[in-house]
């Protein structure tokens, strides 16, 4: 009896839309969350995570429909992030249908928030997401680096709000280390430097984390083969997250598990 | 004439019940999402969830009467369900966090924190089918979703009774060997999440709903 690696396809959410381009045939409409979710499920996802990136809040109750019809059709677990700001977000998203709510930005200004969620709702559905990047690192999609004074943090690695545009200065590994200590149930790792690059995860930045916390860790960006997977997990990543791949085929999902049990690593099959 | 087998989940407050009731009504359960007293004791089948904290659930349970329905359903001989943290609190008692709670008690043990180096037990894992399950039949060797830190390691009961049938116990390990699943007569009860758990999961609720009349 081994735990399986979570293998996990993550979806961008625009209003209700997805947003990344996909690319799958016999998809009634490809830009369908709901359908792309039971289409991922029947692959083998072992857990699903919609990123809800709609800027106007008007349309947040698009999200909560797309969650509520996504969680009736398909019983795996599904985690939802993205503007997640105040115990009622959290409410409403787990009322929906959500079994984990992600938390991103609005713990760094106030990290107390991480703990009344955690509290009230159980850590086992608090997810603290850290965008982490290294500090002076290389510069990816020319994106400009606004670092608060371009000191290095303890561990080269600090939290970035903005897609990774923007440093605040706080160190990740301690981050991550702070959310477990407020009662998260796991931290959802995205590395802003491999974000987009398809080069391989960020496999210091998962090392550094999974050594600070014993909480699980999901290693997410920078995933451009199916070979890419099991190095994050051998790193010390309890599950592997990713978008694009998946979603223009690249890889599937299958494949993803083959490498893995090739690689010695359990995963869980389905027929 | 319904000839589906009607099911209350018993919505105390706690949990993604409306999960459970969706996955419910896929295996083909007319489901009721209720905390009324009545309604759950006369239903075919009562589905208790439960996440979270086991002094919170309790609280939950015992605002709802939740310790008599279960009892009252079980002297009539009819179907109860635990899930998760809805199965720990049928044990005698969980320890969190240094807080003692009391617990339902249909079976003796302690619900503890397990001991393993990332908690929570957070995944698809296999588990150590009693033999003769009915629960686990036709999936005896699949995986199952649990999401927990708390579980019952030492099983109190002898593995064979006298004069009835003693309960069927499904083991899983992570860290240390813990109860997975629990059938006693009308009374079961998992520690991973069926409703979450695909395929495998469905036809868990599945032969849960076959016994139901």
């Amino acid at each position: 009896m081994t735990l399986a690696v979570r293998v996990i396809p993550c979806l961008d959410v625009d209003a209700g839309r997805v947003v990344k381009g996909v690319n799958f045939e016999n998809l009634r409409d490809a830009g369908d969350p709901v359908e792309l979710a039971k289409l991922y499920g029947e692959m083998g996802a072992d857990e699903l995570v919609f990123l809800d990136i709609t800027a106007s809040s008007g349309n947040r109750e698009t999200t909560y429909d797309i969650v509520r019809r996504t969680a009736d059709q398909v019983f795996i677990p599904l985690t939802v992030g993205g503007g997640v700001r105040t115990v009622e977000d959290v409410d409403k998203l787990l009322r929906s249908g959500a079994d984990k709510v992600g938390i991103n930005t609005a713990a760094i200004s106030r990290p107390d928030f991480l703990q009344e969620a955690a509290k009230r709702f159980g850590s086992q559905c608090i997810v603290l997401s850290v965008d982490a990047r290294r500090v002076n690192g290389k510069v990816n999609n020319q994106l400009s680096l606004q670092t608060n004074d371009g000191t290095a943090t303890p561990s080269g690695f600090e939290v970035t709000t903005h897609g990774g545009r923007q440093g605040t200065g706080i160190d990740a590994i301690e981050w991550a280390t702070r959310g477990a200590e407020l009662g998260v149930g796991e931290i959802l790792l995205n590395s802003m430097d491999a974000d987009g690059t398809k080069d391989g995860f960020d496999l210091e930045l998962i090392s550094l984390v999974r050594k600070a916390v014993s909480i699980p860790v999901i290693a997410s960006g920078g995933a451009g083969k199916a070979s890419d997977f099991a190095p994050a997990v051998q790193a010390g990543a309890d599950a592997v997250l990713a978008a694009s791949v998946f979603h223009f085929g690249t890889v599937s999902i299958a494949e993803v598990k083959r490498e893995l049990a090739a690689a010695q690593l359990t995963v869980r099959q389905v027929n | 004439m319904n000839s589906r087998p009607s099911v209350v989940v018993f919505d105390y407050g706690s949990g993604n019940v409306r999960s459970a009731q969706r996955a419910l009504e896929h295996v083909g359960a007319e489901v009721t999402l209720t905390s009324d007293f009545e309604t759950a004791l006369n239903a075919d089948g009562l589905f208790v969830p439960g996440v979270g904290a086991f002094d919170a659930c309790m609280q939950g349970i015992n605002k709802y009467k939740g310790g008599e329905l279960v009892d009252r359903r079980l002297a009539g001989g009819r179907a109860v369900f635990g899930v998760c943290v809805g199965m720990q609190i049928l044990f005698d008692q969980g320890v969190e966090h240094g807080i003692e709670t009391r617990g339902l008690g249909q079976w003796p043990g302690v619900v503890e924190k397990l001991t393993a180096d990332v908690l929570p037990h957070m995944g698809w894992n296999t588990v150590s089918v009693a033999p003769n399950s009915k629960l686990f039949a036709g999936v005896e060797s699949e995986r199952f979703y649990f999401v927990h830190s708390y579980g019952v390691t030492k099983w109190l009961l002898p593995d064979e009774f006298e004069k009835t049938k003693a309960p069927q116990v499904t083991w899983c390990e992570y860290g240390e060997k813990f109860v997975a699943a629990v059938e006693n007569g009308p009374l079961v009860a998992t520690q991973f999440h069926p409703e979450k758990s695909g395929d495998a999961g469905l036809q868990v609720l599945q032969n849960w709903l076959k016994g139901l009349k």
